[in-house]
């Protein structure tokens, strides 16, 4: 069992303060969900998480079964267990998904024998296209490719927590129900770290009819304004963010 | 098939050009002291022409006559040149390549290899010319290319520079494609100190096509210079050219390329694109693309960039758990995986890659 503490996280990016202290802890098999309205500060949450270069932390804690993540550069909070499902997922001419997770395998000391039939099995399972494995990353890939493609780097490299950078943006009905199935597979299921953590960040709660949240935070300006059960996100739908404009930091 | 010339006087009575013209501009030119070399003869292997005839002198000859010359390094090339000349008589296909090597040695040697490759009515071969040397050798290489691609052939060309550090290259290529000829004219330079290659491809007849392409890597304090015209003069002419280079510590690299498509080559299509990574603060690379079109019946682009590794790459493979020189390794060797896939020939791609691996990682290539 693993446990991701976030602890009063106030960050800025190109000197604007974004993140107003963010408090959240998610373990092993549970789904949070972060909802919130555009400039909420979601992106800047999953990029801080993660260590993304240009934003800049002032005071709080990223804690992955109590070890302080922000001291690290992304790819050890990644050899640490971390995984970030990007939203934009970059273009990288010349390198395929095999090369990708074969550096990432050897990275981990994991052996990547195999690792071409678990590719394929794995690809199989959401549907990406078995042509596209040795293509560019996300080159010329349609918004619903990248987003399985995200979903087989994310079963086979079997994170302990992963963040969902608005999953659902970019792509279709088919596709987002593939991704968000595996990804509520994993959480349910016992893989080499136990069973996945996730946070899912997210504008609009169509991702959570196939991924089921334990746990739903509002996020509005930087802080998280509401926290609840599965019910808060229909609550959401109902009322709208402006319900939740005004309320004060939970 | 080698005919070396002796070794003649030193020339050091010459005028070189200056980096005050177009075509030298940027270049390193201003360094050259030609005192300091003596010409010498080529030491060149050649393997793979075994079932070919000699080639014929007359047509040697109009090979020869039908260089342009442009500046001084034409004539002392001219003057001491040891030729290796490959005719590929019509409708001939070699499965194998044919590889030209020049081990360039000495202390303080100029050295003018010039390789003349004639490709007959439909047919199809492969030429690679090695330019090596060890760390140690002090020396100028200006070698001469003239390709020419009878009707309907199609000639493959590769020019490998793995030189030492205290090489100078000047370069100069010629090509010529007839009606319905495909010409590739490949490069990967990897080697010297200051290596220039001024290609200039020409297509003179009714649908030919010439392909160009280049994978250059400069470290340390390597400078490489190309300078590119597609040139032409037919309708429906084909070029299409794709180099791509990276510089790093305090290299530079400069491309200046020029489409020139004259008022008779209607229909024609012309594309040009030249890529630069910046991988060091203080490394430095120039891209210069031009255009004259003399015609409006013509589809014609061209592209540049210079620039370090995209950051959100970088990251994006970082957060994978990848090190950041792992990281770095994947996305260039990415960016230079296209032109590695259209290279003449199969089997020395591996070894090119390796080559730039460990230009990577500061070593020798």
């Amino acid at each position: 069992m693993s446990t991701l503490e976030i602890k009063g996280i106030v960050a800025s990016v190109a000197g604007k303060q974004i993140l107003n202290g963010i408090d959240l802890t998610v373990r092993s098999g549970e789904v949070h969900a972060v909802m919130g309205p555009n400039g909420a500060g979601k992106s800047t949450l999953s990029a801080v998480i993660m260590g993304k270069p240009g934003y800049e932390v002032h005071s709080g804690q990223v804690l992955l079964d109590g070890v302080d993540l922000l001291g690290l550069p992304a790819w050890k909070r990644a050899q640490a267990g971390m995984h970030l499902v990007t939203q934009y997922p970059s273009e990288v001419p010349g390198v395929s998904l095999t090369d990708m997770l074969s550096a990432a395998y050897d990275a981990r000391g994991r052996a990547s024998d195999g690792l071409a039939a678990s590719v394929a099995a794995e690809a199989d399972r959401i549907n990406f296209p078995v042509a596209l494995l040795d293509r560019s990353l996300n080159v010329d890939f349609s918004g619903g490719e990248k987003k399985r493609n995200e979903t087989v780097q994310l079963a086979l490299l079997a994170p302990k927590f992963a963040i969902l950078d608005e999953l659902d943006s970019g792509l279709d009905l088919d596709a987002l129900r593939d991704c968000a199935r595996r990804v509520e597979d994993l959480s349910n299921t016992d893989g080499p770290n136990g069973r996945l953590g996730v946070l899912a960040i997210t504008h609009y709660n169509r991702l959570l009819e196939e991924l089921l949240p334990d746990r739903v935070h509002i996020l509005v300006k930087g802080r998280i304004v509401a926290s609840g059960g599965a019910e808060l996100a229909d609550q959401l739908e109902r009322d709208g963010y402006e319900a939740f404009t005004d309320a004060p930091a939970v | 098939m080698s005919v070396p010339v002796s070794a003649p006087a030193s020339s050091s009575t010459t005028v070189l050009p200056t980096a005050e013209q177009e075509v030298w501009r940027y270049s390193r030119i201003g360094e050259l002291d030609m005192a300091a070399f003596t010409p010498a003869v080529v030491r060149s292997t050649v393997t793979g022409a075994d079932t070919l005839a000699p080639a014929d002198s007359k047509l040697v000859d109009e090979l020869v006559a039908s260089m342009t010359p442009h500046d001084v390094f034409d004539e002392l090339n001219a003057e001491f040149n040891g030729t290796v000349a490959i005719s590929v008589p019509a409708g001939k296909v070699l499965r194998e390549p044919i590889v030209v090597t020049h081990n360039i040695t000495g202390d303080g040697v100029a050295l003018y290899p010039r390789l003349l490759i004639h490709g007959g009515a439909d047919s199809e071969f492969t030429v690679v010319e090695r330019f090596e040397s060890s760390d140690d050798t002090y020396a100028l290489v200006v070698p001469r290319l003239v390709v020419h691609a009878s009707q309907a052939a199609r000639v493959s060309y590769l020019g490998v520079n793995l030189l030492g550090p205290r090489v100078w290259q000047l370069a100069h290529q010629q090509a010529t494609g007839e009606r319905d000829s495909t010409t590739l004219l490949a490069t990967v330079a990897l080697g010297g100190d200051y290596a220039r290659v001024r290609t200039d491809a020409r297509v003179v007849g009714q649908g030919a096509t010439t392909k160009q392409i280049a994978l250059y890597y400069a470290d340390g304090t390597q400078m490489h210079d190309f300078r590119t015209l597609q040139d032409h003069i037919a309708p429906r002419t084909n070029s299409d050219l794709l180099f791509k280079g990276a510089v790093q510590d305090s290299a530079k690299s400069v491309y200046t390329g020029l489409i020139r498509i004259r008022e008779e080559a209607k229909g024609s299509v012309a594309f040009q694109t030249n890529r630069n990574l910046t991988l060091s603060a203080g490394a430095w690379a120039e891209s210069v693309p031009n255009l004259d079109i003399k015609t409006n019946d013509v589809k014609c682009s061209h592209a540049s960039s210079v620039g370090p590794i995209d950051e959100e790459q970088r990251f994006y493979l970082e957060s994978r758990g990848i090190p950041p020189e792992v990281a770095q390794r994947l996305v260039v060797l990415g960016f230079f995986d296209d032109v590695l896939a259209m290279l003449p020939v199969g089997d020395m791609r591996g070894d090119l890659r390796r080559r730039v691996e460990r230009k990577l990682v500061g070593g020798a290539p």
